[in-house]
């Protein structure tokens, strides 16, 4: 190989580098088929909070202190202690309820356990795992490594590491897998006096998010609780609000199973604007075009092992001593 | 590596191992071995500032993304030797190799300081554990991979010391494909450092977040690496009182200058191409920061730009120097001021975390000092 050819080559292969190639552009990843996971409707949430206790208590996480007298658990924000938080948004006087200007809302923080998730995609060692079933996305202590690439990555900062411990491991949400075991749901949604989060099917859950938006503001209507499947609990009458039309987690990213439902812009409530595609897409199709099947690094080091044979004889590197 | 018929025979340097210099890096190491046993009692935030919004601090950005990067030297140095054919550089590759090896290992032995639960690091390697569309699976791979190659391609020195003839022979006969693997896998990994942060989406800011990073982190690496060996050779010359290689530093410098005249046409037209460009007028850390990043990057290029410019030692090492500054801000803007989770969190590092970073870098001009004067790295000088 002249070296001519060998930059021609090596420039077509930056070309494919740089630009990638569309037949290899991996898709955002689809829905599992029995997708499971949470409905919040922050106009229902009354900042109770029983979902935080009940979360802590199943998911066994110790109490985290806010205020100098350490009476009780009073967690700002999802961390190595905490899997799940509600927080509240407060404008002006703060008087009315899912009013942006002098109103308040809340916000539920926890997993979202999206479609395509970047953790997933992220983690080195498949100690972030979305189920092909029911998508949960799930931690593996004894496959981490801690390297927090997945906290880095989740573009709502949701996986935490306990950087306090010489044993530290990630925490997040796991939608209370280990209930599901015993013929429970997630912990948030069963304990919930409004169904302000409502477990069950994504697909049924998006239809009960799709019914509510229709409403006209001020309408009666029932609230599921609990379960949406199952109805295990009685539903809840009230009022509809004056949602916002948009189903937060629908196209998110490609999507996510835990939907969101509002009167107040969601980025007031910390949740970000977020484009369709996935970052895990993005990411992948370009591993995938750089080192797909190894294509491209054993065609360079084919084209650099030549070259290195013939100049190396040039300086007597391999000659005898 | 070895003698060749036209440059002078790798030599030991001798002199003595206990200066006022070596005494002081040993008193550095041993202060980043303390605060490291405290690390792994107490936990990482013990010594550290790193937090969930801020998970990576420099000990990824800088001792193991930036580390790798300023071990570029031996990379840099073989593509040009042993791919482009540019056999006056030959003399340099064995002392650059070194710094390299040195660099290398230390960036992939200090992520274990980072890793929360580091007993588990086998599973990168391991089929089952190992995930292979994770960006920094990848890095890890080529990045330890590329360890063994440098000792492997360094062994020589080592060989002809305790005088292995039979090993260094049938090592030599393989030289070729361990040269080419050299270049391979620091093309690989350099550019997987940039793409790591590009399945971070919009949490890096869009003076940094481009499809194009692995491209921008390759070419930069690259240039570090030349800019590494001319800042080595200066500082070792003036160091170990050996004269100035100057005319193969004029040659590495006029590379250089051109291959960073293309790296900022890439680089800005990226920012164009992507719309991005306005980001640099806004009233932003970020934009401060962008323009600090660029003007390194602009600085070598007006230094050297004449080709009289190159043959002025002091310019060379200043335009390195600048170079090698502007490679680390790249580095710590897209890693670190260019990263935004969400609202109340900051960064900057702890002092026992810095400590430990400057430990890292004496542990590195420790080693190298103590392998050249005990092993044939550096060529013999003429005169003696």
């Amino acid at each position: 190989m002249k070296r001519r050819d060998f930059l021609k080559g090596a420039l077509a292969g930056g070309a494919m580098l740089a630009s990638g190639s569309p037949a290899q552009a991996r898709p955002n990843k689809t829905m599992p088929p029995e997708a499971v996971g949470l409905l919040y409707d922050s106009t229902l949430c009354i900042g109770c909070k029983a979902c935080v206790a009940a979360c802590k208590e199943s998911n066994g996480m110790p109490p985290e202190f806010s205020t100098a007298e350490q009476y009780w658990d009073t967690p700002l924000d999802i961390s190595g202690k905490t899997l799940n938080v509600i927080k509240m948004y407060k404008e002006g006087s703060g008087e009315i309820k899912d009013s942006e200007k002098n109103g308040y809302a809340f916000m539920k923080v926890s997993c979202l356990h999206c479609v395509d998730p970047s953790c997933v995609s992220a983690c080195p060692v498949s100690a972030m795992t979305k189920d092909p079933v029911n998508g949960i996305v799930s931690y593996d202590k004894g496959a981490c490594i801690g390297c927090r690439y997945c906290v880095a990555a989740c573009p709502f900062g949701v996986p935490r590491f306990q950087y306090d411990r010489p044993f530290p491991q990630i925490t997040k949400c796991q939608l209370c897998t280990h209930r599901m075991k015993e013929g429970k749901y997630a912990a948030c949604a069963y304990v919930c006096p409004t169904g302000a989060t409502l477990f069950g099917k994504v697909s049924d859950l998006h239809a009960e998010a799709k019914r509510r938006l229709a409403l006209k503001p001020g309408d009666d209507t029932e609230f599921p609780r609990g379960n949406l499947n199952t109805h295990d609990q009685s539903s809840f009458p009230a009022k509809a609000a004056k949602y916002l039309p948009q189903i937060y987690g629908e196209k998110e990213l490609g999507g996510t199973q835990m939907l969101k439902l509002s009167a107040v812009h969601f980025e007031k409530l910390g949740m970000p604007t977020l484009p369709e595609r996935s970052y895990a897409a993005t990411s992948e199709t370009m591993q995938h075009t750089l080192y797909g099947g190894l294509v491209l690094p054993l065609v360079f080091l084919g084209g650099l092992t030549y070259i290195a044979k013939r100049n190396v004889k040039n300086y007597g590197d391999d000659e005898k001593e | 590596m070895s003698a060749t018929h036209n440059h002078p025979a790798p030599a030991p340097l001798g002199g003595p191992l206990v200066t006022p210099v070596t005494i002081t890096l040993a008193i550095l190491v041993a202060i980043a071995f303390v605060i490291l046993g405290i690390r792994f009692v107490l936990g990482i935030g013990a010594v550290t500032n790193v937090s969930d919004g801020y998970p990576f601090g420099i000990w990824i950005a800088y001792d193991v993304v930036i580390g790798s990067a300023f071990a570029c030297g031996g990379y840099s140095l073989a593509l040009l030797v042993y791919i482009f054919n540019k056999g006056e550089y030959h003399p340099m590759v064995r002392p650059a190799l070194l710094a390299s090896m040195f660099g290398y290992t230390l960036a992939g032995a200090s992520v274990i300081f980072d890793l929360g639960r580091y007993w588990n690091t086998w599973h990168i390697f391991w089929p089952g554990y190992a995930q292979v569309n994770s960006v920094m699976f990848e890095v890890a791979v080529c990045i330890t991979a590329y360890i063994v190659v440098m000792m492997i391609e360094f062994s020589p020195a080592f060989l002809e010391k305790f005088g292995f003839k039979d090993i260094h022979k049938k090592l030599n006969k393989v030289l070729f494909l361990i040269i080419a693997l050299g270049v391979l896998l620091p093309s690989m990994h350099q550019s997987s450092l940039g793409s790591l942060i590009v399945v971070f989406g919009n949490q890096i800011h869009p003076l940094w977040q481009t499809i194009m990073l692995p491209l921008l982190f390759l070419m930069t690496a690259v240039m570090i690496g030349f800019a590494i060996v001319i800042f080595e050779s200066c500082l070792s010359s003036s160091g170990f009182k050996r004269p100035l290689e100057l005319h193969l530093l004029t040659g590495l410098s006029r590379l250089m200058t051109g291959l960073l005249a293309a790296y900022l046409v890439v680089r800005v037209g990226d920012l164009a191409v992507r719309g991005a460009l306005g980001f640099m007028f806004e009233p932003s850390i970020e934009a401060f920061m962008f323009w600090v990043e660029m003007g390194l990057f602009a600085a070598p290029l007006v230094l050297l730009w004449q080709p009289a410019a190159r043959q002025k030692p002091a310019r060379l090492f200043v335009a390195a120097f600048c170079l090698l500054f502007a490679g680390f801000f790249l580095r710590i803007n897209a890693f670190l001021v260019g990263y935004e989770t969400g609202a109340g969190w900051h960064y900057f590092p702890a002092v026992p975390e810095i400590m430990v970073s400057v430990g890292l870098i004496a542990l590195e001009i420790l080693g190298y000092i103590v392998l050249v004067r005990y092993l044939p790295i550096l060529p013999k000088e003429e005169q003696i």
